[in-house]
Parts: structure tokens; sequence; C-alpha cells
């Protein structure tokens, strides 16, 4: 009986989200059999160090086991009404439409007839009237437009000529080279084997270089929106980089901080950023950027700043909150990250002057800024910061 | 140092720990139970100071064992955590067989005598009975390359080395994996382990502790400490104090002879809580509240 339970137990869990396997199962089996249950604390703590392997699923277990050993026929109903994923399983989903780019690829031959893309010029100025922005928090939902194929095809281009303006740390981990400073002993002898114990080739290493880690904090307030679209885009295609093997970590924030890395980790990007879209909250509305950065710098630098990380923050520096806040979170962040480039779509002037008290609040603690005006096309950020 | 064999049930799990003056909550004793006994790593995480560290050494000590503690860091390498060859001792052999040609100067040097054990070889060649705690510590410091090496040592407690073979542990280790969550750990390897999540205990355990890591304490001052720091803890703040930090506040005010908490000597000894001066600066300006907060 306790048996079944388990392995039910266990499947309402994978359905709710969490990552598990046939082996889990196997391993509660294991687990609730060598334990010796007496109590059902007891049950709950040998479950729970089979079925939970991360901090953030512990409140998702303790729900489902409280909720699930009290009547276990309850418990499908309940979970059904308290995950919202549960619930869509099992009924046939309306299909998601086809993406954009496929429809694009299956016609390939009209894509000529495309209308051209506008001169900056008159955007610019719409631009400016749209810049406005409110400490009230307004939630609205964002929908993406699609990404048509000449976007992606533009976007894969740019990504595979892109470097950050960062050097690669040398991590001590030594690689096998042909010139270098190092002897490398163990190969070396192995190759003396080879030649029957003389010593011919010396055999080098050298350190390792590694990108270092990225953060994105990304700026979703109504005054940023039209930038964010094709930000995203830019790094979904980073972090979706095989080849970069670059550990990026991104965070939405308007008035509030949203992480959204697993949500851009689908390999669709527009299937990614549905998600994204779904994720935050706070699309379009108001901008905190120093309670921000401060729950930043509070809940996450330790996580995601620990090997040396860079930061990229992408924000026009408008802030209506308290400026002590943001200019203390701004030094504090800067002084816990390796270098905090702040990309400004404002900077588009040559004769920009940071008036704006949260401009120059940020300005001091930025190591780089780089002008991000033309953020309408991948290539030219990419550019931008390649040549920063 | 005698061997034990590990505990049959859960109560006798946290009878063993607390016979080392750790005192477990339930929960945890249910992990290190079961870790004993389907002989899986267990991966503690947690704010520093919670005493995940101490976990590995009271095994050791209660059980009887060895403990080969594994600190990690970044590009930590399997010449520095598993074996590397004494190459140098090669050479000499070499050297000294000057006349033995090829495959004999393969068999010649590539013996365990030339092997340099580092800390994952040694635990997988403990007695039969008496396995060693392997403490792999802080395991966030090191880079993803060496947790996909340590896969292959966890799931099956094994090592290849390319010259030697195949090394299989007589006896699994007592592996215990630690993290403070300075980045996350891959899957893979938390799949291999068992997880636990220590947190801050509560003001019960807390006391517990404290009197038992200090024991001259006075009762009615090792209350109030324990009072203040759980409602530091409900602060916001960048860095909370853990449990290691109440105890060493607890010996500090104990060495300045302090009867009773006040705001003078709680201002005086801050440093020894609070690591950062944010931190310290945003407590200091709340302090009457916090400390009359913690009274009640």
């Amino acid at each position: 009986m306790l048996a079944t339970n388990v392995i039910h137990f266990t499947r309402i869990l994978r359905e709710a989200g969490l990552p598990l396997g046939t082996r889990s199962t196997l391993d509660a089996l294991a687990c609730v059999e060598m334990a010796g249950i007496e109590t059902r604390q007891d049950l709950r703590a040998a479950l729970r160090c089979v079925l939970v392997s991360r901090v953030d699923h512990l409140v998702l277990f303790d729900t489902a086991f409280d909720l699930f050993w009290r009547d276990p026929d309850i418990a499908a109903k309940m979970m059904a009404a308290l995950l919202p994923e549960v619930s869509g399983r099992g009924t046939a989903a309306p299909p998601p439409p086809p993406p954009l780019r496929l429809l694009d690829a299956m016609h390939g031959q009209q894509k000529q007839s495309l209308p051209p893309q506008p001169t900056q010029e008159p955007d610019q100025l719409e631009f400016d009237a749209t810049l406005t922005f409110s400490a009230n928090e307004k939630f609205q939902r964002l929908d993406f437009e699609g990404m048509s194929a000449d976007e992606w095809a533009l976007a894969k281009n740019a990504i595979r000529d892109f470097a950050l303006p960062v050097k690669p740390i040398k991590i001590r981990r030594r690689k096998p080279v042909n010139r270098g400073q190092t002897i490398d002993l163990r190969r070396t002898l192995r190759e003396t084997v080879r030649t029957g114990g003389e010593l011919i080739h010396l055999m080098r290493k050298a350190p390792e270089l590694k990108p270092p880690p990225l953060v994105v904090l990304c700026d979703i307030s109504g005054s940023m929106h039209r930038y964010t679209r094709m930000f995203l885009h830019f790094i979904h295609a980073l972090t979706n980089d095989k080849i970069a093997a670059q550990r990026v970590d991104v965070f939405l924030f308007g008035t509030r901080l949203t992480h959204i890395t697993r949500q851009l980790r689908h390999r669709d990007v527009d299937a990614a950023l549905a998600r994204v879209a779904s994720a935050a909250p706070d699309w379009s509305g108001g901008t905190r950027i120093g309670g921000c950065l401060r729950e930043f710098n509070q809940r996450w630098s330790r996580r995601v700043l620990g090997q040396g990380a860079v930061v990229l923050l992408l924000t026009d520096g408008l802030d209506r909150d308290d400026i002590g806040v943001l200019a203390a979170s701004a030094e504090r962040l800067r002084k816990s990250c390796r270098q905090l480039i702040w990309l400004n779509p404002l900077l588009r002037f040559d004769a920009f002057a940071p008036r704006a008290a949260g401009i120059q609040a940020l300005l001091p603690h930025a190591s780089k800024f780089v002008p991000a005006h033309n953020l309408q096309s991948i290539k030219a950020l990419a550019a931008a910061l390649s040549a920063a | 140092m005698i061997a034990t064999p590990p505990p049959t049930s859960i109560n006798a799990t946290v009878k063993l720990l607390d016979s080392a003056d750790y005192v477990a909550d339930r929960a945890l004793a249910t992990s290190v139970f079961l870790m004993l006994k389907m002989q899986r790593p267990l991966f503690l995480e947690g704010d520093a100071g919670v005493g995940k560290t101490e976990i590995a050494k009271v095994l050791a000590s209660t059980l009887g064992r060895e403990l080969i503690r594994l600190q990690c860091y970044e590009g930590l390498d399997i010449a520095q955590a598993a074996y590397e060859w004494n190459v140098q001792r090669q050479l000499l052999a070499i050297k000294a067989s000057e006349r033995t040609t090829g495959s004999h100067i393969e068999n010649a040097i590539y013996g365990d005598e030339f092997l340099i054990k580092r800390p994952l070889l040694k635990a997988l060649q403990g007695r039969v009975g008496a396995a060693p705690v392997l403490l792999i510590d802080e395991l966030d410091r090191a880079d993803e390359p060496f947790e996909a090496f340590l896969l292959e040592v966890l799931s099956d407690f094994q090592l290849t080395i390319p010259e030697l073979g195949t090394i299989t542990a007589t006896e699994p280790p007592l592996v215990v994996i630690t993290s403070n969550r300075t980045r996350e750990i891959h899957d893979a390897i938390k799949r291999r382990c068992l997880y636990y999540w220590v947190d801050y205990p509560n003001a019960a355990r807390e006391l517990e502790i404290v009197r038992r890591k200090v024991p001259g304490v006075d009762a009615r001052l090792s209350a109030q400490i324990v009072a203040f720091v759980q409602r530091v803890r409900k602060e916001d703040m960048f860095k909370l104090p853990g449990v290691a930090e109440t105890i060493d506040w607890t010996r500090a005010l104990t060495a300045l002879d302090v009867l009773e908490l006040s705001k003078e000597n709680i201002n005086d000894t801050l440093g020894v809580l609070l690591k950062y001066q944010d931190d310290i600066h945003a407590l200091r300006t709340r302090m009457q509240t916090v400390l009359e907060e913690s009274v009640q």
C-alpha cells in the first residue's frame, strides 16, 4: 500500500515540474523501505532527501506532501487546482501557432516582398514621445512578436562574430599546448616510453583561458520597451550558444526582479520568449532600478557573481525612486563583480549630458559605458559590445 | 581509532550525532542515516556557518573513521584531487635502468610506488569495514570540468587511471559534499546524492547548540543572545549571521564578562556577528527596536 502511494506521489511531483526520473521513484521506494518509517515526519524527511535536489523546490514538495499524505484521492484534485501545468497535461491544449520563422522558411520566395526597413530618423522622434515612466506598478503581459527567419539568421551570424569587450580569465587548469612556458612532465614521460627511455620531445602546458560568466540585468520598464525584444533575442542566442560555453544568467527588472535564465534556455527562441513574457509580471510598467539592484545584491549576487562574473546592465537609468538607494546598490554591485558594463540606449547623441539624477548616480560605478542606441539590430549591438 | 559500524535506525543516528555535541534536527538525522544505509553521497547545501562541514567531522569522529578532506577551488584538477605521477622518481628509475627498453620501461615506471595519492584516490582505498569519510568541501568553488570528473567517482566509486586501469573502492567511502551555493551545481551530481538543505536552526535548537559548544555560559545570557540573533535574522541583510557566528559571539561576550545584553556591549562586539559594513550600519541604526523586540 505504502509503495503504491510513494509511486503515485512521485508521479504527482513529476507532473508538477520536479525533475524526477524512474531512478528517483526507485530511490524513493528504497529509501522508505530502509528508513523504517515510524512517523509522518520521518517519511517526509526520507522522501525529501531523494526527491528534492534544489532548495527552490522545497516549498512545492512540502505542500504536495501535506496534501497527499492526508488523502491521496483529494491530492490529485488539489494538485490540479494548485498547479496550472498539471491541468494542461492531459487535456488537449490548442496547439501553439507555428513560429513565424517556420512560415518564413516555407514561403522563402516571398521574402523579398517585405517592406523595406524604415530609416532611423522618424523612428527616433517617435521614441522620445514614448519616453514616459512612472513608479506605479503596472501589470501588463507582453506578447512578443515572433522572430523572422531573416532576423534569426542575422542573429546567428552576429553571435558568431561576437566577442564581449572582456578579456578571458586565465584559470588554474592547464591544457596541453605546442609552445608554452611550463613543461608537462606527465606527458613528456609518456612520450619517453614510446621512444624507449630517451627524452626527445618536451611537452608543454599552459593555463586555459575561459570567458568569465555573464550576468545580464535587463530593464523592461515602459521607457525601455522597444529595446527589450531585440536584446532578449540576442541574449537568447548567447545563452544557447554551445561554442562560447559561457555561463549566462539573465534577470529582468521593472518594478521587481525576475530570474529568467531557465525560461530562456528553451532552444526555440519564440517559445523561450513566450515563457519569459509570462514569467515577468511587470512588463512596460514603472522603474525601480535602485530597489531591484538592491534585491539582486541581497538575493542573487552571491549565487551568480561567484567566478569573476561580468555584469551587463541594460537600462536608461531613469529612476523615480530614492536615488540614494540606487547609488549605494550600484556601488555594491560594482564591487562584487569583475566589470559592470552599462548599455544605455539614450546615449545616441554626441552631446549627451547625463543630467537625470538616476544616470548621475549610476555613472560613476560603471566600468564601461556603451552607447546602445542602435538596439534595433542584433548585429549593431554585437558590434557595439565588441568594440567597447 | 576503532571503526564502529553505522547506526541501525534514525533514533540511533540522532544519538550518535548528539554524542559528539552535534544537535541535529530529525530530518537531517534521517538523511545521514539513509546516506550511511544506502551508501550514497550526502549533498549539503546552505548558507555559510550553519554546520555543513561539521557533519563530516562529527561522522568521522563518532564512527572512528579517517576524515579525508578535499577543499575545492577554481581550477582544481585531477592532479590535486585524485592522483599524480611522481615524475622525478620516474625519471630516476629510467636513469637507473638505462639498458631496459620498450614495454619494460612502461612496467618499470607506472607502478603503485610512483603514484602520489590525493584525497579522492585515498578515499577509495580505505580498509574494509573502516571506509573513510570523504569531505568534498565547497564544491561550488570548483569548476564544471571537475564536477564532470567527480561523476565517475561518486556514482561507481571508482577512478580510471589511464596508465594503470580502473581502481574500484574496496568499500564505498562515506561522502559528504557541501556547497555554499555561489553557483548552481549540475543536476547530474545532485541526482547521485541525497540532498539536504541545511537551514538556520530554530531558537530552541540554537540555544541547545550554544550551551553545548560554550559550556560555561550563563543560562540567562545565552537565552538573550539566541533571541537576539534569531531576531536579527528577520532583518533585511546581505549576510545573516550563522550558528558559527552565534557561538563566536557568545564566546566573545563571555570573555568580556558580560552578564546581560545591552545596546553598548552589542555595539562593541557587533563585528563578531556581522561581517559586512552595510549590515553593521543598518543594524546599528535599528538597534533599539531589534533589541526590544528580541526581549519580548
